[in-house]
């Protein structure tokens, strides 16, 4: 039976973490209904807030669509980590910081946390786009010390964590890693798009 | 370990950097704040000074190298930063070569009667004013001025001393080249202070990341790990310096 992710997600605790995972043959269609449950249907929702961190796709291109999903420009920021290294980084959002690389894990933590103390709310969501795209720059040891620490404070400040991650192997190195510190994983493909 | 007897605390304000130091730095601690250029030290300083004010603290700026009105412009990019905090004197700036011109400091060697000016000038200006906060930026530019290791020893235990006795709690800014393995100039420095906070900038697969370490504080016990700071429009942020398992590689 086909689920709603963006139910799912608005019924998940505050401090939870869950990955959502895409199916590669599928991305185009999973990429679209996860923006749609997390920056819509979560997102929107009163006195929330996301941060979304930017690896994969630029922080402009992700805004376009959530521009198309409707989504106000007070309710969302980003952490765009991609767009220096792909020399794109002409037209910055005013919603947006800039960090010159995916490998400056510790300067994204670093900007969650500016975030959320800048725009303090009730509930706050920080989704990570992706963990393949981190981990393309990033060795797995550094990249599971950073998820780590990471989704753990954000548990402590109650932040909803969203990891992006696009896998159609089971028991991948990145899965395995991302299976020690979250919550919940949902398959996207079951949500019926 | 916690120490036992726990001081009185001097919450810098700076977030992380209360965590590390388990609350603050004690009061009437002298510390060396390190590092080479561009690595936050100035900045760290002001916030201090900014948060103790905000407190309740009258705080010192002591400027040897930029003019208080310069400083004054850059932290007023800060959120944290208030105008008001300058005029209605909680926060006061001071020029030191102002100060050398009117107490009549010529020499390019301070004379050992001219540095107990320099001190018996700043005792009084923390007793008069009652200031519970000071930063001297920099101390490596005064020591340009006294050059001679003994003097320089002797100026740091009499300045220490009289500004523990005020119950003011002060920052010493140290310049230092990118090199590793010391922490002022002349290397003494260091062994006079109570505490140690190091400032550099790491690299990690030809990126820069600006690291901060405090490499020890008397009267209290506090994490020794690395951290990476961001200097953010609300201050100085700390997070954990990842280390992916790998075996530690230079400073």
């Amino acid at each position: 039976m086909p689920i709603d992710i963006g139910e799912r997600l608005r019924g998940l605790p505050g401090g939870s973490a869950v990955t959502l995972k895409l199916d590669p043959r599928e991305y185009a269609d999973h990429y679209f209904a996860v923006l749609n449950a997390t920056l819509r249907d979560v997102g929107s929702e009163t006195d929330a807030h996301t941060i979304y961190v930017a690896v994969t796709n630029p922080a402009s291109f992700v805004w376009s669509l959530a521009q198309a999903l409707d989504v106000p420009e007070d309710r969302i920021s980003f952490i765009d980590a991609i767009s220096h290294i792909m020399m794109n980084y002409t037209n910055p959002l005013p919603n947006a910081t800039y960090i010159e690389s995916p490998r400056a894990l510790e300067s994204i933590m670093l900007r969650v946390e500016y975030l959320l103390r800048k725009f303090p709310h009730p509930r706050s969501i920080v989704v990570i786009d992706s963990v393949n795209s981190l981990a393309i720059h990033n060795p797995p040891d550094l990249l599971s010390e950073f998820f780590h620490i990471l989704i753990n404070t954000l548990k402590t400040r109650n932040v909803l964590t969203v990891v992006l991650e696009t896998s159609d192997e089971e028991g991948s190195s990145v899965e395995a890693m991302l299976n020690l510190v979250v919550d919940e994983a949902i398959d996207v493909a079951r949500a019926g798009t | 370990m916690a120490p036992a007897t726990v001081l009185d605390r001097c919450a810098t304000g700076v977030e992380g950097l209360d965590n590390i130091l388990y609350g603050g730095v004690p009061r009437g601690n002298m510390v060396l704040v390190a590092g080479s250029v561009g690595t936050g030290k100035t900045t760290l300083s002001l916030e201090f000074l900014v948060r103790g004010a905000e407190r309740g603290e009258r705080s010192l700026f002591v400027s040897v190298t930029e003019s208080s009105d310069k400083l004054i412009q850059n932290l007023s990019t800060f959120e944290f930063f208030r105008t008001d905090l300058v005029t209605n004197g909680s926060l006061v700036f001071v020029d030191l070569p102002v100060l050398y011109e009117r107490l009549g400091l010529e020499h390019e060697e301070l004379t050992p009667d001219e540095i107990a000016i320099l001190i018996r000038t700043i005792r009084d200006l923390v007793r008069s004013l009652g200031i519970k906060r000071l930063v001297l930026d920099s101390l490596t530019s005064v020591c340009y001025r006294i050059r001679r290791d003994e003097r320089i020893r002797d100026f740091m235990l009499r300045l220490g001393q009289e500004l523990s006795e005020a119950g003011c709690t002060s920052l010493l800014v140290s310049e230092i080249g990118p090199t590793p393995g010391r922490y002022s100039l002349h290397g003494v420095e260091e062994a006079i202070v109570d505490g140690v906070i190091l400032l550099w900038n790491a690299r990690r697969q030809g990126d820069i990341l600006r690291v901060l370490q405090v490499i020890k504080m008397r009267g209290t016990a506090h994490s020794q790990a690395q951290y990476v700071v961001e200097l953010t429009p609300i201050g100085m942020l700390l997070a954990p310096h990842l280390k992916g398992g790998r075996p530690e590689g230079g400073m």
